[in-house]
């Protein structure tokens, strides 16, 4: 079974964080307290995570608090482990919404700097995948999505891709918490 | 028995050097008087420095201000004299009312903690669009301009160790360049580069000293801290400067580096200025030129 998507609302985040004067995302220490704020509230959501961030209503988003609290989400709940690295138990996955141009040009840098990247929604309700993510990913990512998920006969039909190769791409970013994997496959990551 | 220090007739990042010039020669324990009689013009990059130069002293320094009506007046709209009474000792009483000035985009403001940096991307943010239009950079110029107030004023909390000070300013600069510019200083009177990333980069490298500190810190992102995440500001801050063909400058201790663009001579590092406490950055953003 895949996780039930679960809006985590960042000016919440930012309201309990006592910082709620604003709508803006900015300073190393306002990320810090809304990603404490953030991983709260996950934690209070049971077995597998899958968290959906809604920046459309955010202003201003500074390079710090990219890296505060996208990037050391991404990196605290696993997506940047290493592959002999075992992956938590539970493990949560992020999906992020109402990303402007102005908060992409503050979060590609970040998400460079790490070697991470992340699954986007676009307003017209398109995904995308944002950050450092290899070609053969991006296609095998784009069967799971077209496929709608399953297993890896059934994506790799969606393409023609060889089994085996699609295989440890799917792995890889089931890892990088890009797909979700289950024992009935692996799946996209959606909110509806 | 004082020491006087003359302000220029006009203050700017270059002629500042000169005041910093005089202030190294200064003998030690004399009371300094700091005199801009004779001043009649400053960018925000003076005020602000005169400003550090305050606090630079070991004893509160004597202030005479500007005789001519309209420098005082407008050094009283910049918010100047306000912050200025509380490390000067002024020799005569000023007209402090801020009732705003058109060409300031944000007032001298001090930074101290979060909280101010959080007010000043909100201030800027409500009024930078507008203005930025009236430069000819698109509306999504704006965003990024409120980051890179944000990264500025961030140096001073994360890396300073003590309060400064920020103020943002447009003018016609006819006699450089022919343009409007936008103008963005930041100063402190704290660390520094070369002692805030010392501990922890200063033993790796051949060679450390002002000028190695302001060169790993912005042309490599180097950082004090070993997570890949920190020293983005500065690189965030370049990219932008880069792209609206900006110049930024930074000066830490006896250095100062530059990302200069085409349309300015300055040398991208210059080594042996006088010493002065913390770190002074200025970024000129000039008005777009229609094709």
């Amino acid at each position: 079974m895949t996780p039930t998507p679960m809006p985590l609302d960042l000016l919440t985040a930012l309201s309990r964080a006592e910082c709620d004067l604003y709508s803006n995302l900015v300073t190393r220490a306002t990320g810090r307290a809304v990603r404490g704020q953030l991983e709260t509230m996950l934690r209070e959501m049971p077995g597998q995570r899958m968290a959906v961030l809604d920046f459309s209503k955010v202003g201003v988003l500074d390079f710090s608090c990219a890296d505060e609290i996208v990037a050391q989400l991404l990196l605290r709940f696993g997506a940047g482990l290493p592959a002999p690295v075992p992956a938590p138990e539970y493990p949560s996955y992020f999906m992020f919404r109402g990303l402007q141009e102005s908060h992409l040009e503050a979060l590609e840098p970040v998400l460079e700097r790490h070697g991470l990247a992340l699954v986007a929604e676009s307003p017209d309700g398109t995904m995308q995948l944002v950050g450092i993510v290899e070609p053969e990913e991006v296609t095998a990512w784009q069967l799971v999505l077209a496929s709608g998920g399953g297993d890896v006969d059934t994506i790799a039909s969606f393409g023609g891709a060889a089994t085996l190769d699609l295989h440890a791409r799917l792995v890889s970013l089931a890892r990088r918490r890009l797909v979700i994997a289950t024992p009935a496959g692996f799946h996209p990551l959606r909110h509806h | 028995m004082s020491t006087v220090l003359t302000v220029p007739p006009s203050l700017d990042d270059t002629s500042f050097e000169s005041l910093l010039q005089a202030r190294a020669a200064l003998p030690e324990g004399m009371r300094v008087l700091v005199d801009a009689r004779h001043t009649r013009w400053s960018s925000p990059y003076g005020l602000v420095g005169l400003l550090t130069l305050a606090q630079s002293f070991g004893e509160r320094a004597q202030f005479i201000p500007p005789e001519d009506p309209n420098t005082a007046s407008y050094w009283a709209r910049s918010g100047f004299f306000e912050h200025a009474e509380t490390l000067y000792e002024f020799t005569r009483p000023v007209g402090k009312s801020r009732k705003g000035d058109s060409n300031f985009f944000l007032e001298v403001t001090p930074i101290a903690q979060t909280e101010d940096v959080q007010h000043v991307v909100a201030h800027i943010q409500d009024r930078s669009k507008a203005i930025m239009e009236t430069l000819g950079f698109p509306p999504s110029s704006s965003m990024g301009f409120s980051v890179v107030m944000s990264e500025s004023c961030q140096n001073i909390i994360e890396h300073a160790g003590g309060p400064g000070w920020v103020a943002v300013q447009t003018y016609n600069w006819e006699k450089r360049l022919g343009r409007r510019v936008v103008v963005i200083a930041v100063s402190d009177a704290g660390l520094g580069f070369r002692q805030s990333l010392g501990p922890t980069r200063g033993s790796t490298m051949s060679r450390w000293d002002d000028g190695a500190a302001l060169e790993a810190a912005v042309l490599r992102a180097t950082s004090r801290f070993h997570d890949p995440g920190r020293g983005q500001g500065i690189l965030g801050i370049r990219r932008y400067v880069k792209k609206w063909d900006a110049k930024l400058s930074i000066r830490s201790g006896t250095a100062r580096i530059g990302i200069i663009p085409s349309w300015d001579d300055d040398q991208a590092l210059v080594e042996n200025l006088a010493p002065f406490p913390g770190a002074q950055m200025q970024i000129t953003i000039p008005q777009l030129l229609t094709p």
